[in-house]
C-alpha cells in the first residue's frame, strides 16, 4: 500500500520536473519546427468524471469549432484531489460545486468572467438565487448559490451577492433519490426510511463516497424519525456519530448486500438483482432500463438530494487555450449539449437554448412531466420510455423544487471521513 | 516492498572486492534510480506523516497527531476493537488464509510441473496456462465473478437446478469467501514461479538416493524436496503477503466494499486530501510488512541461496 502513497508523492514531486522537460521539449520543438508549432491546433484537457464525458459531445464540439477535447476521466474525489495537487494537469475542470470549498481557497481556479459568457444571464435561477419558479429550493449543504460567485477573478473567497466572476459555470445537475426494482419489490416505496427496512435485508446498497453517502444516510435517519438535523450538509460531531451508528447497526444486521463507488457498479448490482433498493444516480437508472430491466428512480416524500457540476478554469490558463476554454463553455451553453444532457435525464444550465434543440414531445416528457406522446429514446437510440409513460418525479419544477439538501463538504469533514471508515470496517 | 530486500545487494557486492571504482560505477545507475524513485519518496512520506493538514493544504510541522489519531480509542475498550485493530486483524486474516491456500496449491502445481512433467516444452506450455488469469485486466476479471457467484449467478442456478439448495447461497459473493477466492485465483502464480524455480535446481540424484535408502514418497517430499524448495517458498510467501497486505481493489470489489482493508483506508484518506494521515497509515503498514519480511528472511538466507 505504501506503493500507492509513494506514487502520489512521486507525481507531486515530479511535476516541476515534468513541466521542465515539457518546456525543454517545447523549446526544441519551436527551434526546429516553428511552423508546425504555430499551426498547432488547440487541445483542451478536460478533467472530470466519466459520467459527464460523453464521446458525442467531444465529437460535435470538434466538428463545430475544430478544437479537440481530450477527456481525463477520474473519480469524483480524484477530480478534487487533482485540482488541489496538480492544477496544471488540465485546461478545463468539470467538478461538483461542493468540492469548491476545498479548491477555491487554494487559488488554483480562475474566476470565470461572465461578460465573456454569452448566455450567462440565462443560467437557471436554481444556481443564482436558489429558486425554481416560485418555489425556494432547500439549501442545506453546499447549495450552488452559496459558492457560485467569487469576489474577483483571482479571489479565494466566495461572494454572497452576485458578481461578475463565477467559480464554476454550471453544466449539469440533478435531483437524486433512491433507485428501486419495482418488479422485485412489488409494493409502492414512498420514503427514504425504506433503505434500512428489514424487509430488504441483504438487498440494499448505499454509495461508498463518504461526502455523498453521509447525505443519503442523513435523509434515511430523518425519515426514520430518529433525529432532525438543523443542517444535514454541515453536521456536528455528535450528529455524525449518530448517523454512522445507525449505518453500522444496519450493516451488522446484514442490511447491505454491497456498497458501491463506481457508477457501473451500481448498474451491475441493480441489473443483476443483487440489490433491489439503493442510492443511485439518474444515468445509472437509465442504463439499467436500457437493458430492458424495470428500474425506477423513485420520488420520495422527504425530497431529493441534489448535486450540481460545472466548468472551472485553472488559474494558470492563458492565451489560446484560455480562449478555447471560453469557446467550449459558450458552446456548451448554446443548446446542443444541453439538449443532449436533458435527453439523458439530467438538467442543463440554460434551459431556453436546450429547448430549441429538443423536439416538443421530448421537452414535454423530460421537462414538463407530461405523458410521452411517442416513444422516448436516449441519444444513443435506446428505448427509455414507451408512449404514455410519465417521468419519475414529474416536471422540472416538481423535481428541483423538491430538493431537500445538496451534496456537501462539512466543517467536520476530516472527522466524518474517519467515522465513515469505521462504518466500512464495522 | 519485496524490492527492499534486494536493495543492499549491489552495494554489498560492490563493497566486497576492495572498493574498486568500476564496481561502484556499475552499481551507481541502479542505486541512483532507487534513491531517486524509492528512498526519497519514502523519506517524503515519513516526513509528511508528521505534518499537520487542513481541508486543502499540508501544514509543515512536527506532530504526532496523525499517529495518535490512528490509534484513537484503541486502548479504552478491549471488547470493542478500534478501527485500526479491526482492519489489521481482517487484513492479517486474509493474508494467512491466502498464504496457506496459495502455498498448498502453488507447491502442488510446481511439484507436478517439476517432477512429473518430463519435457521442457510441456513445462513451458503448462506455465503459459498458469498465466491465463493475467490475460485480462484486473477489474474485468473481478467483475466477471458477479455473474458466476451472484444470487442469480451460474453457480447458484446450477445448484438450484440440481436440487441441492432451495434458496440461493448468499455467501458466495461479497463475502470473506469471495475475497479469498479472488486472491487465490490471482496470486497463486506468484507462489508457483519461485517454488518451481527452486525445485528445478534440486539435484535429481538426491531423490534417487532417498529412495535407495528406503524413504517413502512422503518422507522424500518432507525431508528432501521441501527443505530444498525453502528459498522458493519464502520468496513466494513474500510476494503473496506483501501483495495481500497492500491490496484494496480486490477486497473492495469482491467484498462488496464492506470489508475493511488498510489500503482502502489509505486510499479514502488520500482522496480526501488527508495526506498526512494517509502517510502515517502507510508508514505503519510499511513497518509491519517489513517486520514480516524480516522474520521470513531469518528463516532462509535469500542472498546466499539465490
Amino acid at each position: 500500500m505504501s506503493d500507492q502513497s509513494a506514487d502520489s508523492v512521486v507525481s507531486a514531486a515530479a511535476i516541476p520536473r515534468r513541466t521542465l522537460l515539457k518546456g525543454t521539449a517545447g523549446i526544441l520543438a519551436t527551434g526546429i519546427f516553428p511552423a508546425v508549432h504555430s499551426a498547432d491546433p488547440i487541445v483542451l484537457r478536460y478533467l472530470g468524471t466519466a459520467v459527464n464525458q460523453d464521446k458525442a459531445i467531444g465529437e460535435k464540439f470538434k466538428a463545430d469549432t475544430g478544437i479537440t477535447i481530450q477527456y481525463v476521466a477520474v473519480t469524483t474525489d480524484d477530480v478534487t484531489k487533482r485540482a488541489v495537487t496538480a492544477p496544471n494537469s488540465f485546461d478545463l475542470i468539470d467538478t461538483e460545486y461542493f468540492s469548491l470549498k476545498k479548491i477555491v481557497p487554494t487559488g488554483n481556479l480562475k474566476g470565470i468572467d461572465t461578460k465573456r459568457i454569452k448566455n450567462a444571464d440565462k443560467i437557471t435561477s436554481v444556481f443564482t438565487t436558489g429558486k425554481v419558479g416560485s418555489k425556494t429550493i432547500g439549501d442545506q449543504g453546499t447549495a450552488p448559490k452559496k459558492v457560485i460567485f467569487l469576489e474577483g477573478e483571482k479571489s479565494k473567497v466566495f461572494s454572497k451577492t452576485p458578481t461578475q466572476f463565477m467559480s464554476l459555470i454550471p453544466t449539469v445537475y440533478n435531483a437524486d433519490t433512491l433507485g428501486i426494482r419495482p418488479d422485485l419489490i412489488k409494493r409502492p416505496i414512498t420514503s427514504w426510511a425504506e433503505l434500512l427496512n428489514k424487509e430488504f435485508k441483504g438487498k440494499a446498497s448505499i454509495l461508498n463516497i463518504p461526502s455523498i453517502g453521509i447525505m443519503d444516510a442523513a435523509m434515511v435517519v430523518e425519515a426514520m424519525g430518529i433525529y432532525k438535523y438543523p443542517d444535514k450538509g454541515n453536521m456536528t460531531k455528535k450528529e455524525i456519530d449518530l448517523t454512522i451508528k445507525t449505518l453500522i447497526e444496519a450493516k451488522k444486521a446484514g442490511q447491505f448486500r454491497s456498497l458501491w463507488k463506481d457508477f457501473n457498479e451500481s448498474v451491475n448490482l441493480m441489473a443483476s438483482g443483487e440489490v433491489v433498493i439503493q442510492s443511485m444516480w439518474s444515468p445509472a437508472v437509465t442504463a439499467v432500463r436500457s437493458k430492458g430491466i424495470d428500474c425506477v428512480f423513485q420520488p420520495l416524500k422527504e425530497g431529493y438530494r441534489s448535486w450540481a457540476a460545472g466548468f472551472g478554469v485553472p488559474a494558470t490558463l492563458t492565451g489560446k487555450k484560455l480562449d478555447g476554454a471560453y469557446e467550449f463553455i459558450n458552446w456548451f451553453l448554446d443548446g446542443w449539449a444541453g439538449a443532449y444532457l436533458n435527453r439523458q435525464g439530467y438538467y442543463s444550465a440554460v434551459l431556453e437554448t436546450a429547448k430549441t434543440k429538443m423536439e416538443a414531445y421530448e421537452w414535454a416528457y423530460w421537462m414538463e412531466g407530461k405523458p410521452a406522446t411517442q416513444d422516448i429514446k436516449s441519444p444513443q437510440g435506446d428505448l427509455l420510455a414507451k408512449t404514455g409513460a410519465v417521468r419519475d418525479g414529474g416536471s422540472y419544477e416538481d423535481r428541483m423544487g423538491g430538493v431537500a439538501c445538496w451534496n456537501a463538504v462539512m466543517d467536520e469533514n476530516i472527522y466524518m471521513v474517519k467515522k465513515w471508515n469505521e462504518f466500512v470496517a464495522a | 516492498m519485496a524490492i527492499t530486500v534486494v536493495v543492499p545487494r549491489p552495494a554489498a557486492a560492490a563493497a566486497a572486492p576492495g572498493h574498486a571504482l568500476p564496481a561502484w560505477l556499475q552499481a551507481a545507475p541502479l542505486a541512483a534510480v532507487f534513491v531517486l524513485f524509492f528512498l526519497i519518496p519514502l523519506a517524503l512520506i515519513v516526513m509528511v506523516s508528521f505534518w499537520d493538514f487542513n481541508e486543502y493544504e499540508l501544514l509543515p510541522g512536527f506532530t504526532f497527531k496523525n499517529y495518535l489519531s490512528i490509534f484513537e480509542g484503541c486502548s479504552s475498550n478491549a471488547a470493542d476493537w478500534c478501527v485500526t485493530f479491526k482492519t489489521y486483524f481482517s487484513t492479517f486474516k486474509f493474508c494467512l488464509l491466502v498464504w496457506i491456500i496459495t502455498l498448498v496449491i502453488g507447491f502442488a502445481v510446481s511439484y507436478f510441473m517439476a517432477f512429473h512433467v518430463r519435457s521442457s516444452t510441456m513445462q513451458t506450455l503448462l506455465f503459459v496456462v498458469c498465466t491465463i488469469p493475467f490475460w485480462t485486466s484486473n477489474v474485468i476479471r473481478m467483475i466477471s465473478w458477479v455473474p458466476l457467484l451472484g444470487r442469480n449467478g451460474l453457480v447458484n442456478q446450477s445448484l438450484q437446478r440440481a436440487g441441492l439448495i432451495e434458496e440461493p447461497l448468499e455467501w458466495l459473493l461479497f463475502s470473506d469467501f469471495s475475497v479469498v477466492l479472488a486472491f487465490v485465483h490471482l496470486y497463486t502464480m506468484f507462489m508457483i514461479v519461485p517454488i518451481f524455480n527452486s525445485m528445478m535446481r534440486i539435484d535429481r540424484s538426491l531423490l534417487e538416493a532417498a529412495s535407495d535408502c528406503g524413504a517413502t514418497a512422503w518422507q522424500t517430499l518432507w525431508n528432501v524436496v521441501v527443505p530444498l524448495s525453502r528459498t522458493g517458498i519464502i520468496i513466494g510467501s513474500i510476494f503473496v503477503i506483501t501483495i495481500v497486505m497492500g491490496d484494496f481493489v480486490t477486497i473492495g470489489v469482491m467484498g462488496g466494499q464492506q470489508i475493511a482493508s488498510v489500503g482502502k483506508i489509505i486510499q479514502v484518506q488520500t482522496s480526501y486530501l488527508q495526506f498526512p494521515l494517509a502517510a502515517a497509515n502507510a508508514v505503519l503498514l510499511l513497518s509491519i510488512v517489513l517486520m514480516i519480511i524480516w522474520g521470513l528472511t531469518r528463516l532462509v538466507d535469500i542472498r546466499k541461496e539465490l
